[in-house]
């Protein structure tokens, strides 16, 4: 008998470059047919026009692309904080986002009581070490070994408890962030070019760089050290962890220490941006499309996600958005999450789900 | 079992040590069901001990007594002649208990090298700033331990697979991690749940062999659960044999076999 004839035939399909080839070349065909045919122009609007629009105004595309950029570095810094509670204890905090709130309102809090800038900081990290220390006491240690469910809700009690918490220290209302005081840099570059004027708010620069330089440190921190290591361990096997000599509290309480400092800092760009109050609470959501993107366990991932998710959001707006009346930059997000839980539930980056069975 | 026998019929054994570790009277409960009542033992130095019984006979429970998982309700765990009614498994580790899991518990996601490099964690003592620089002595410190590892991938014959996911590994292989992960912490105890569950037979005389190699070579206790009638008789020094939660013989290989209720328990006896 022949060889070829009891080999199973080679499954291209199985490639993902190949099908993703084909899918692609599919859609362009149907959108050549369509366009083609199409009457009201209604294709036209949605798969032409826009893209006519960016390569004839090139200047204002750049300042979207920018504008989506900085809004990304932000998403990707809360993203950060939840990759990192997540990597650490398999915990999806849902109180990251109002964690960066509490943070921010505590520096505010803090300066308005006339203690001096830097200080504040420093006092507000200390509070952020007595909040995760706290939780590590109150709520994680109680609940060792329970399924991931009923400590994802105890972060929802979290949430709540900080809300109140922090309404009844420092009030309900919005707060101006103390930029100036800190030495943040103020006003805009504008640069000359492609033809046009392009805006660039210092301050938005800063936060980049700033960003930036945190998680290389963390990524550094996480892939090269004991504690690294540690922190891995634990978010793998809680028993295992236990057994050789990893102190599962110490960890927590390091874990969700260096949260509450990517929260403080993420507050301080944040409320610098806009204002201080728990509005920012809603916006940290967008965390969830960000990690759906980027993968749950990848802090690479969480900066990827967060700048697909920035940049797309303000290029659908400016260019799509007026097709259907404006006001997609609330949903986008999530939609685009959405197709990729469809094809690629553990994200861009996100640990390959292994099982053996 | 081709493994070498470590004590034939007649051949006396061999020297041992005093008491390293013993248990006092301890029962354990959950809730209303009885999973220890009142059982003594002990292990002495240097030698392999093993803990045999029927399914559900409290074997497992017996090693996260001694290692601090559970804590009994009831009794002692004295080690190294301290006497603690609690053992925490921090404690345990850091005092020199290492133990494998009967369904491995490995870090997953980590390859080979980083899952028995966290086995060095009590071991490594340069602090949090240190380390967050990675640089100067955790650096070196770092370099040091990592030395340690790469030997006990070479005493493990491991080394193809180095930088592999565990996750991804055959079973056989991955419970060979979790024993070098064990060893990382260079324990004076170590504690095997059935470390040749589900292997084949080629797996178990590797696994039998790296259990006597360490136990001849770095003089380490073992204490170990097994199933396999042969490799425990071959293996160990002494037998405890648990059933229902109680100690029904505790002595040689020999003396156990010849036991009448250890054979009733085994075989099952009219009534």
């Amino acid at each position: 008998m022949s060889d070829i004839a009891t080999r199973p035939a080679p499954n291209l399909l199985a490639s993902p470059l190949v099908k993703f080839g084909l899918l692609l070349a599919a859609i362009v065909v149907a959108l050549a047919a369509g366009i083609w045919l199409d009457s009201s122009n209604t294709l036209y609007a949605i798969f032409v026009d826009p893209f006519r629009q960016m390569a004839q105004a090139p200047d204002l595309l750049v300042q979207t692309i920018w504008e989506g950029l900085v809004s990304g570095v932000l998403y990707a810094l809360i993203a950060l904080g939840f990759v990192l509670i997540f990597k650490a204890s398999g915990v999806f905090n849902f109180a990251q986002g109002i964690m960066v709130v509490f943070a921010a309102l505590t520096l505010v809090g803090l300066y308005e009581k006339g203690v001096p800038a830097f200080l504040a900081v420093i006092i507000t990290l200390g509070v952020m070490f007595a909040l995760a220390v706290a939780i590590e006491r109150v709520v994680l240690r109680p609940l060792v070994n329970q399924p991931d469910i009923i400590l994802f809700m105890a972060t929802f009690g979290i949430t709540y408890f900080l809300i109140g918490f922090g309404e009844a220290l420092f009030g309900g209302n919005p707060k101006q962030m103390i930029a100036d005081q800190l030495y943040l840099p103020k006003g805009a570059i504008d640069l000359q070019i492609l033809g046009g004027l392009v805006s660039l708010q210092k301050i938005d620069i800063a936060a980049a760089v700033i960003a930036s330089l945190m998680i290389a440190a963390l990524a550094a921190f996480f892939q090269y050290t004991r504690i690294g290591r540690a922190l891995r361990a634990v978010a793998d096997s809680h028993k295992a962890a236990l057994s050789v000599g990893i102190s599962l509290n110490q960890i927590w309480v390091i874990v969700w220490f260096t949260a509450g400092i990517v929260a403080l800092i993420t507050g301080i760009m944040w409320g610098a941006r806009s204002d201080v109050s728990f509005a920012l609470e809603i916006v940290a959501l967008k965390a969830l499309p960000v990690l759906i993107l980027g993968g749950f366990t990848s802090i690479p991932g969480a900066i990827v996600g967060g700048l697909i998710i920035g940049i797309g959001e303000k290029l659908g707006e400016f260019y799509w958005g007026p097709l259907v009346g404006g006001g997609i930059e609330s949903w986008l997000a999530y939609f685009i999450a959405l197709g990729f839980l469809l094809f690629r539930p553990q994200g861009l980056f996100g640990d390959k789900i292994i099982e053996r069975i | 079992m081709n493994a070498e026998p470590m004590n034939v019929t007649g051949t006396p054994l061999r020297d041992k040590g005093e008491v390293l570790l013993s248990v006092e009277n301890i029962s354990l409960r959950f809730g209303g069901v009885k999973a220890i009542t009142d059982v003594s033992f002990d292990i002495r130095k240097g030698e392999i001990r093993a803990i045999i019984g029927p399914n559900g006979a409290g074997k497992t429970s017996m090693l996260n007594c001694i290692n601090g998982f559970y804590q009994p309700q009831e009794g002692r765990v004295v080690f190294k002649g301290e006497r603690r009614a609690k053992m925490r498994p921090h404690r345990a580790a850091a005092g020199g208990i290492a133990r494998t899991f009967q369904n491995v518990a490995l870090f997953k996601g980590m390859s080979t090298l980083d899952n028995i490099m966290t086995g060095r964690t009590l071991k490594m003592k340069r602090g949090f700033f240190w380390q967050a620089l990675r640089h100067g002595p955790a650096l070196h410190e770092e370099i040091e331990h990592r030395r340690v590892v790469e030997d006990i991938i070479d005493f493990l014959q491991i080394e193809h697979i180095r930088k592999l996911p565990v996750g991804k590994l055959p079973y056989g292989l991955q419970k060979r991690v979790e024993l070098g992960r064990a060893l990382a912490m260079e324990p004076e105890l170590l504690l095997l749940d059935e470390p040749m569950a589900g292997m084949n037979l080629e797996e178990k005389e590797d696994m039998c062999r790296f259990i006597l190699d360490v136990n001849n070579q770095f003089g380490t206790t073992i204490a170990l659960i097994e199933h396999d009638m042969g490799v425990v008789m071959d293996l160990s020094d002494r037998v405890v044999v648990l059933e229902y939660g109680r100690k029904i013989a505790d002595g040689t290989p020999d003396e156990v076999k010849r036991d009448q209720k250890v054979i009733d328990a085994y075989l099952g006896v009219a009534h």
